[in-house]
């Protein structure tokens, strides 16, 4: 454990007014890992999300990624340093063709503004092209490269959550944070998606993975963080956590309890 | 038919103008979905400013015109950033409402230190022209078809291959999710108002040599780009302009044959057939010829 963690958190508490969405969750995600954070609905996860790619500002705690301050950055800024993510219920642009919501995540890597697209065309259009290629690399990767010139919101669910993920690796990230990406699935667009995140597993990203879907989650991730009511109950890897009896106690709640009773 | 070319040459002319205003328009509906009903006050102070610089302060004609686009720049993105950035996030109406008090508050400036008299332009052509076959070609007018081309083409290519002409249109679709893969919306927004303000400048300018004289009526002149947008499509560039060149060659070809043709039509119906246009158009495609419908899914 030498090496710095990509993503760190030490402590990290939000506040909505004066409710806590979550408190002292302290995580750290080494290079290379699937790390799932899971809970019941409401335990925060998502809240975690969006304090990290900086929608939320966290009332205490810090955030390092690769060492580094993140809480620092502002959150255009945050693609522009490694992290991508997808959304819970979609993050894309409907009237935008698959290809072009690939190509905006690739925004911060593109050099060419508005002055010097206008005064060299010829540099604009070799760097374009260079673009669209990555863009639709990322869509063979997920394998939906043939509905590339569809506008995305003629394309079913399953699709859409493809798409986002190309647009998420399209942005040449080091760390990608998953929220909840088999949510809503059939069996087999789950089985297809676990497949895919392998995948992206051994391309060497680091995955921090929210989801519901246990049986995902204790194929795929390596070590499991499991929230209830905003507060972390246990960590470990997917083995250890289904053992714990707190974690048993969060998912099947008080009715075993009943039972054990009597 | 010498007739008829001079209509269509004038018609084409107007048409011309219209689509930039309408493309000030759209370029902020692209960004933000807000109808700026400040548009046409920003026309006007580009047409004012121009005037301003040119014959107040003697300025070259070419140099008048650019402090001027930089005045409405300024205006724009100051405006953006000052009031705009606060009220990010709220209905759409809302914003509406805060582009109307901006349309008050620019028309009351440009009234206060202008008043209401008719002024000039302060441009270099007046009513010189050229008359290849008997019809008459007014430089402004061959000056207004060339610089809009021009302006046209330039935000074109921006569109096409700047990587914020894609970036603003992720951002009027989804501003959440732009931010999170990296788009900085602040700038997007800023730089849709700056071009708005640099579009209305020529747009206000041009439409001030039509009549060849400059009142504070142009800001509502300015509405009539309306049947240019929505003709075309309120989210087309494209649309902007085949809405405006046709709005123009109507007005302008009912204004020379409905007085003798169809007199009982009334006198000055040039000014309502561009609407009745419109409407037709609505009637057939609801969302204008380039406008895509949204598609619901159930």
């Amino acid at each position: 454990m030498s090496a710095t963690p990509v993503l760190e958190t030490d402590g990290l508490t939000l506040f909505f007014n004066s409710v806590a969405a979550f408190s002292d969750v302290s995580l750290s995600v080494d290079e290379g890992e699937i790390f799932a954070v899971i809970g019941p609905n409401g335990a925060g996860k998502t809240s975690l999300f969006n304090v990290i790619s900086r929608v939320y500002r966290p009332a205490r705690g810090t955030i390092r990624y690769l060492g580094a301050d993140l809480l620092r950055l502002r959150r255009a800024q945050i693609a522009g340093a490694g992290i991508a993510r997808t959304f819970q219920n979609l993050g894309l642009f409907g009237n935008l063709s698959v290809l072009e919501n690939v190509l905006i995540g690739r925004h911060h890597l593109m050099r060419s503004g508005t002055l010097r697209g206008g005064l060299y065309l010829g540099f604009a259009q070799l760097e374009e092209r260079s673009h669209r290629a990555a863009a639709m690399e990322a869509l063979e990767f997920v394998g939906i490269a043939g509905v590339a010139h569809r506008p995305v919101h003629i394309l079913p669910y399953g699709i859409q959550k493809r798409v986002e993920l190309a647009r998420a690796l399209a942005m040449q990230p080091r760390l990608l944070l998953l929220d909840e990406p088999v949510a809503g699935m059939s069996t087999a667009e789950r089985g297809e998606i676990t497949t895919l995140i392998r995948r992206m597993h051994e391309r060497g990203y680091s995955i921090v993975l929210v989801e519901h879907d246990m049986g995902m989650v204790m194929q795929v991730a390596q070590r499991v963080l499991v929230l209830d009511f905003g507060r972390v109950i246990a960590l470990g890897t997917p083995g250890e956590v289904q053992r714990d009896p707190r974690v048993i106690k969060a998912y099947l709640g008080a009715q075993l309890e009943e039972e054990a009773a009597v | 038919m010498t007739t008829f070319y001079q209509l269509l040459f004038s018609g084409f002319a107007l048409g011309c103008v219209y689509a930039l205003v309408a493309l000030g328009f759209t370029v902020i509906y692209r960004s933000s979905q807000v109808i700026n009903f400040a548009q046409g006050s920003l026309l006007a102070l580009g047409a004012y400013m121009v005037s301003w610089f040119a014959i107040d302060k003697s300025l070259p004609f070419g140099l008048a015109v650019l402090a001027a686009i930089g005045v409405c720049v300024l205006v724009g993105v100051v405006f953006q950033r000052l009031v705009l950035r606060w009220v990010a996030g709220q209905p759409v109406f809302v914003i509406v409402m805060i582009t109307i008090g901006l349309s008050i508050v620019i028309d009351a400036s440009v009234s206060a230190k202008f008043g209401a008299n008719p002024r000039l332009l302060g441009d270099p052509w007046s009513s010189s022209a050229v008359h290849p076959g008997g019809v008459t070609l007014i430089w402004a007018k061959i000056w207004t078809i060339v610089t809009v081309f021009g302006v046209l083409l330039g935000f074109f290519l921006f569109d096409r291959y700047s990587r914020y002409g894609l970036a603003m249109r992720a951002t009027a679709a989804d501003e959440e999710a732009a931010m999170a893969v990296g788009v900085p919306t602040r700038r997007v927004f800023a730089l849709a108002w700056g071009v708005a303000g640099a579009v209305a400048t020529v747009g206000g300018f041009f439409l001030a040599t039509f009549p060849n004289q400059l009142d504070p009526s142009i800001s509502a002149v300015a509405l009539l780009a309306f049947p240019a947008i929505i003709l075309g499509g309120l989210d087309s560039p494209a649309g902007a302009v085949v809405g405006g060149v046709t709005i123009g060659l109507v007005e302008e070809l009912t204004k020379g044959y409905q007085p003798a043709h169809a007199s009982w039509l009334g006198t000055n119906f040039y000014v309502i057939a561009p609407y009745v246009v419109m409407i037709l158009v609505l009637m057939v495609k609801p969302y204008g010829l380039f406008g895509r419908a949204p598609v619901e899914r159930i």
